[in-house]
C-alpha cells in the first residue's frame, strides 16, 4: 500500500490542460478578502489614473459605462487553490483609460476602496488583456465580489483583481502591494504556480 | 516553499461530522496563530487535490494539528476526517496566511467571532493566549447550529478568567438557555464590541456569508473597518 494518502481517490481528471497546477475546478465562488466588504454605491464611485508625476485624471461611473463596454470570458484562479472556468464579465479594458496618459512608468499599483492594494507590471494590464468589470453572468458585480467595479486580470492570480477599485497609481519602480508584502508573490502566474515569495 | 510529508498520529472526534487531526511533521518551522496550510492528497495515478486547512494550536514543535469539518460529497474533506489512515502521511505547505494572524504584541482586548469551522484558527489564538501573562481580554462570539455541533469544549471552557466565551446557536440551543436561537445579530455584538478599544483587533472567520453578516454589523456599529481582520472558509 501507498503510504501517502492511500485510497485516496479524487474527481475526475477532465479539464486538465485548463487548470493551473495545484488548482482544482469549482462552480461556486469562493470569496478572500482581508476584511469586511466596503459599501460603495455609483453615486460615490470615481476611478483616478495617476503618472509618476502626480497628474491624474478620474473617470465617474457615468464616464466609465460611457467608455465602450466589452464582453469577456475568462478562466480564472484564486491562489486559495480554487478555478473557475469560463466566467462572463462586461466591463471597460485598461486600454481605454491609459491609451491618453504620458508615462515612463514600468509598474502600478491598482488600489481600491478599503485600503488594498495590488501591485503588477503596467504591461500585464494592456492589450485587452486587463478590465475594469462591473457585470458578473449578466448582473451587476455584488459587493463581495468587488462590486461596483473590480479590476480583472485574469492571467494572474486573482489577488491581483482587486475589489472595489478606486484608482491606479503608475510607478517607475515596483512597490509591492497588500497581499505582496505580506508573503504572496511579487507577479503571481497561475501557470508558474506563483504563490508566495520565493516560488 | 516546500511541500512536507507529515504522518497522522490521531484523530479525535469534535462533533459527528468534525474531526481534530494531529500530524508529525518533522521540520516544522512553528507558526503563528490564525495561519493555515494547504493539504495535498495524491491518488495512486498521480492525480492531486489540494485544499487549505486552518492551524488549530499554537506552535508546538514538530506537530501540527488541524480541524476537518466534513462536507457532504467534498473531494477532500470527508476524506481527510474519516478514511486517512493512523499512520499514514498527507503533504502539507506552510504555514501560509501572515495576516489572519494573532500576535503576542498586538494590543489588546481582542474579540474572536466564529462560524462552525471558523472556530479552528481562532481556538489557536485562544490557546496562544492562554500560555502568555498578558491581563489582556480575548472575548469569543461562536455560532453553531445546535449543542452537538460545538467543537473545543475543553479549550473553550479552560477556566481562563482573561477568556469570555459566549456560543450563540442558530437553530436550537440547550434547554437551559436565554437567548432565542438565530443568527448573530446586532444585539449579541453590541456587548462585547463595548468592550473594546477603539483599535482592539476583531477576527472574524467562517463561511463567506457569515462573515459578510458580522463584517457589516460591525461596520455599521462604527468599527473602523481597518481593524476587523476575516477569513472565509468558501
Ligand atoms: C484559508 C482557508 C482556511 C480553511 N480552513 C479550514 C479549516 O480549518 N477547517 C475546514 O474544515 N475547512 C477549512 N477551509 C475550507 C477547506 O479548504 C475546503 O474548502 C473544505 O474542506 C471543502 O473541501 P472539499 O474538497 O471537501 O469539498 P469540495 O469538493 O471542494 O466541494 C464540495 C462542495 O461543497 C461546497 N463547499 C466547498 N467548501 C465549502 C465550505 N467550506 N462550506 C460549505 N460548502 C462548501 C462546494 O461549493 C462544492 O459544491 C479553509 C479554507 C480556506 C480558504
Amino acid at each position: 500500500m501507498n503510504s501517502l494518502s492511500p485510497g485516496f481517490r479524487g474527481r475526475r481528471r477532465s479539464l486538465a490542460e485548463r487548470l493551473p497546477p495545484g488548482q482544482y475546478p469549482t462552480e461556486s465562488f469562493p470569496v478572500l478578502s482581508a476584511g469586511p466588504t466596503p459599501r460603495v454605491s455609483t453615486e460615490d464611485w470615481t476611478f483616478t489614473v495617476t503618472t509618476e508625476r502626480g497628474d491624474t485624471r478620474t473617470w465617474t461611473w457615468e464616464q466609465m459605462t460611457a467608455l465602450p463596454q466589452q464582453g469577456i470570458v475568462q478562466d480564472i484562479h484564486c491562489v486559495t487553490r480554487w478555478s473557475k472556468f469560463d466566467t462572463r464579465w462586461r466591463g471597460v479594458p485598461l486600454d481605454a483609460f491609459l491609451e491618453d496618459v504620458a508615462t515612463e512608468a514600468g509598474f502600478a499599483v491598482v488600489s481600491s476602496y478599503g485600503g488594498y492594494t495590488s501591485n503588477m507590471p503596467l504591461e500585464d494590464l494592456l492589450d485587452g488583456r486587463a478590465w475594469i468589470v462591473h457585470t458578473y453572468e449578466g448582473y451587476p458585480l455584488s459587493p463581495e465580489h468587488g462590486g461596483p467595479a473590480r479590476l480583472l486580470v485574469p492571467h494572474l492570480y486573482l489577488w491581483k483583481s482587486a475589489k472595489w477599485v478606486r484608482g491606479l497609481r503608475l510607478v517607475i519602480e515596483d512597490e509591492p502591494g497588500f497581499w505582496e508584502s505580506i508573503g504572496y508573490h511579487d507577479y503571481g502566474d497561475p501557470w508558474r504556480e506563483q504563490r508566495t515569495w520565493g516560488d | 516553499m516546500p511541500w512536507r510529508r507529515v504522518r497522522l498520529v490521531e484523530r479525535r472526534s469534535q462533533t459527528p461530522s468534525a474531526r481534530s487531526l494531529v500530524f508529525a511533521a518533522p521540520g516544522w518551522p512553528g507558526h503563528l496563530p490564525g495561519q493555515h496550510v494547504d493539504v495535498r492528497l495524491t491518488a495512486d495515478d498521480g492525480y492531486r487535490a489540494v485544499r487549505s486547512y486552518s492551524l488549530a494550536a499554537p506552535a508546538d514543535g514538530e506537530s501540527i494539528e488541524l480541524g476537518v469539518q466534513t462536507v457532504p460529497g467534498g473531494e477532500v474533506s470527508p476524506y481527510l476526517a474519516d478514511d486517512l489512515p493512523l499512520g499514514a502521511d498527507v503533504e502539507v505547505r506552510g504555514p501560509l496566511g501572515n495576516w489572519f494572524v494573532w500576535r503576542t504584541e498586538q494590543p489588546a482586548p481582542v474579540l474572536l467571532v466564529a462560524g462552525g469551522s471558523g472556530v479552528v484558527p481562532l481556538a489557536a489564538m485562544i490557546r496562544a493566549h492562554h500560555r502568555t501573562q498578558s491581563r489582556s481580554t480575548f472575548q469569543l462570539l461562536y455560532s453553531v447550529r445546535t449543542p452537538d455541533d460545538v467543537w473545543y469544549r475543553d479549550h473553550l471552557a479552560d477556566g481562563d478568567p482573561r477568556h469570555d466565551v459566549r456560543i450563540l446557536y442558530t437553530r436550537q440551543g440547550p434547554p437551559a438557555g436565554t437567548r432565542a436561537p438565530g443568527r448573530v445579530g446586532r444585539s449579541d455584538l453590541d456587548g462585547p464590541a463595548s468592550r473594546l478599544q477603539p483599535a482592539s483587533p476583531v477576527y472574524v472567520c467562517g463561511p463567506t456569508g457569515f462573515v459578510e453578516a458580522v463584517g457589516d454589523l460591525l461596520t455599521d456599529m462604527g468599527r473602523d473597518p481597518a481593524t476587523i481582520r476575516t477569513e472565509r472558509f468558501g
